[in-house]
């Protein structure tokens, strides 16, 4: 691990001589910075996130230069490129990853004419805001398909780490998918990275072996999706549509739409009307969509699927809602209730259904 | 019970294959001397030179040959800069890394989501008849077969050849070997190359086979798994390609085991292979002068002739 640090530093340094020499030139535009945990190249997370950097750089090429460092490290890392982002003179910084919450919020404090906006946080400032997509609502879409689709009545998950962010979407799926099959099971990997193609082919190669027919994950690269194909086993791409890697596989993907937002913030910071907020956008916003649907999916299940869609846009549908029990069987939502965005943010129990436990 | 055991150890067989490769052609590289710590970027150009190549061709043959000599390539430059400008290998070989990182993303850049079909597996007539056994040693794709190939010929180099004694010769003295009539130069130059196509390969494994897609970054470090190898291996082909294995093999069996719902945590679990290498290396560099013996003396000095 000495020797990634090492070559961190060579990067940094070589970063901050870009960031001296490009200072002067570009001296009357406002300056954009984003921090990616990938690649840009991962044709997922960090990728649609790029997508929305270049729609600022297209919608105000005159007025705003953007500038991005990717695949950066949590942790101490993470720390310095942000720093230096922010002592380079950026008047806007979005850090996209929930590993970088601390050392944004920290950052913040000390920059603080600097406006830094943290992606799927939940910790805010007067200059730090929060952003992120209610893809659970997605999840919930793809796991009603599943919950169709599925022969074995098992359902594998390719999970990265054990944040509320994934578990909701865990839950979320299980609790969609036994509304129309209550037999089934969603049995979950956890890889440890948001990005190793080889890993996570290797875990949803693991859960095919144990049975699962439906893969879905929550991490960033296409090869799972892969490995579904490969297996002949159905998979959902997760971020940006990963058809061409799974033509057959593909049910569908869930895709993240971050351009109008990062277009409506800078736009904000460009009038002076920036301010600290939280904003948690879902099909509604147009944050979340889905990909087209596989047309080996039955035409009443596609139904099914958009009728949820349109329910959950007009708010007569809501993922979580009561009764739901935990896995020890427990009422954890009581009949006819729904979940709040607190109870969401901080979801950190398995519903019924799934195997196994949360790592602690 | 078979069925369930051999998709596991299939699974292992592929996750282990690219770090016997990476692993082996840099113990040939450090055995003569050198230490080329840009594994990580010899790898990842292999991977998207095999890929885009076997994307235009659709040949899976060229691919491998192309992954090879791709990594062979960016070698290359390395043995340049060491051998014949004097560069620090060190710091050579880190900024090789870097390089075909970022060389990688370039030439990768038009080929993010294509496809490749995949390397056909070959079956040993006879052979793969055998139940269990059979599917499990005797149906992978060429690749596999060529990692045990090397590790045979590398292992058989060293201990019965002239030529194994002058590459030893060479890493553990260089000055001895240059005033017996030995290049130096040359037969550094010609370990790198080998290791450098070594390299590609395991690339080429992960972007042909392994997951046969491009994505930026896709070695994930794999690379640097490989030079903790060589040290694991005390610098024997055959101990690295056992550390390939268990490393390889602790990865997958951790995932089987947690879709078994076994209730350890995760994060554990995913330490399990690391722990296990820094286990094994406590073990096997205690004995500080055992250690010495089996490193090369001139691991990593620069050569020239009128030192």
């Amino acid at each position: 691990m000495i020797f990634k640090r090492l070559i961190l530093g060579v990067f940094l340094i070589t970063g901050m001589l870009f960031n001296a020499a490009d200072g002067s030139a570009a001296e009357k535009k406002a300056k954009v910075g984003f921090v990616y945990v990938g690649p840009i190249g991962d044709h997922g997370w960090s990728y649609q996130h790029n997508a929305g950097r270049l729609a600022i750089a297209r919608t105000f090429s005159d007025k705003v230069k953007t500038t991005y460092v990717e695949s950066v490290p949590y942790g101490a890392d993470a720390t310095r490129v942000i720093t230096k982002l922010a002592r380079s003179g950026h008047d806007l910084i979005f850090t996209t990853s929930f590993g970088y919450m601390n050392p944004t919020l920290k950052i913040a404090k000390r920059f603080p004419k600097v406006k830094f906006e943290h992606a799927t946080g939940y910790k805010r400032s007067k200059n730090l805001a929060t952003y992120s997509g209610r893809f659970y609502e997605g999840r919930h879409v793809v796991g009603l398909i599943a919950g169709k689709m599925t022969k074995s009545n098992i359902l594998g998950y390719v999970a990265s780490f054990p944040i509320p962010e994934v578990i909701r979407g865990i839950n979320s799926t299980i609790i969609a998918a036994r509304s129309v099959n209550p037999k089934i099971k969603i049995k979950v990997v956890w890889v440890s990275t948001w990005f190793d193609p080889g890993k996570e082919a290797d875990a949803a190669k693991a859960l095919i072996a144990q049975g699962a027919d439906v893969i879905l994950q929550h991490t960033d690269s296409p090869a799972p999706l892969q490995q579904a194909q490969k297996n002949k086993v159905w998979a959902v791409g997760q971020a940006s549509d990963m058809v061409n890697f799974g033509p057959k596989a593909q049910l569908t993907a869930i895709i993240d739409d971050w351009n109008a937002y990062y277009i409506n913030r800078t736009k904000a910071m460009l009038d002076g009307t920036w301010s600290s907020q939280d904003t948690w956008g879902g099909f509604k916003s147009g944050m979340v969509k889905m990909a087209p649907y596989n047309k080996a999916i039955p035409s009443d299940v596609v139904a099914m699927a958009e009728k949820a869609k349109d329910g959950i846009i007009a708010g007569t549908v809501h993922p979580f809602t009561g009764p739901i029990k935990d896995q020890s069987g427990k009422i954890v939502i009581p009949a006819g209730k729904m979940a709040d965005d607190g109870m969401l943010l901080g979801m950190n129990f398995y519903v019924e259904g799934v195997d196994g436990t949360i790592p602690k | 019970m078979s069925e369930l055991f051999v998709p596991v150890l299939l699974t292992i067989i592929t996750a282990s294959t690219p770090l016997v490769f990476a692993a082996a052609g840099e113990v040939v590289v450090e055995k003569s001397g050198v230490l080329n710590l840009g594994v990580e970027g010899m790898m990842i150009v292999g991977a998207v030179i095999a890929f885009a190549v076997g994307v235009k061709t659709e040949s899976a043959a060229l691919a491998i040959i192309s992954g090879a000599a791709g990594g062979m390539l960016t070698a290359f430059i390395f043995g340049f800069l060491t051998l014949r400008l004097l560069a620090n290998q060190v710091a050579t070989g880190l900024a090789l890394t870097i390089f075909g990182l970022g060389l990688s993303a370039l030439i990768g850049h038009g080929f993010v989501g294509k496809t490749f079909s995949g390397l056909p597996k070959i079956g040993v007539p006879f052979l793969e008849q055998i139940p269990v056994l059979g599917p499990l040693l005797f149906v992978h794709d060429i690749l596999v077969y060529l990692s045990v190939i090397a590790v045979f010929l590398i292992t058989y180099v060293f201990n019965k050849t002239r030529l194994g004694l002058i590459i030893r010769a060479v890493g553990e003295n260089h000055h001895a070997a240059h005033s017996i009539g030995y290049s130096i130069v040359w037969v550094r130059m010609g370990c790198i190359l080998f290791g450098g196509s070594m390299a590609g390969l395991g690339g080429a494994y992960l972007s042909l086979a392994y997951t046969p897609l491009w994505v930026e970054g896709m070695t994930a470090g794999r690379g640097w798994i490989a030079l903790a190898l060589v040290v694991f291996a005390s610098w024997r082909a055959w101990r690295a390609f056992f550390g390939a294995y268990l490393f390889g093999g602790i990865t997958i069996i951790q995932l089987h085991a947690q879709g078994f719902g076994v209730d350890i945590a995760s994060q554990f679990l995913s330490m399990l292979p690391y722990l296990a290498t820094i286990v094994v290396l406590v073990l096997i560099s205690n004995n500080s002068s055992r250690m010495m013996l089996n490193a090369p003396a001139d691991l990593g000095k620069s050569f020239h002739a009128s030192d």
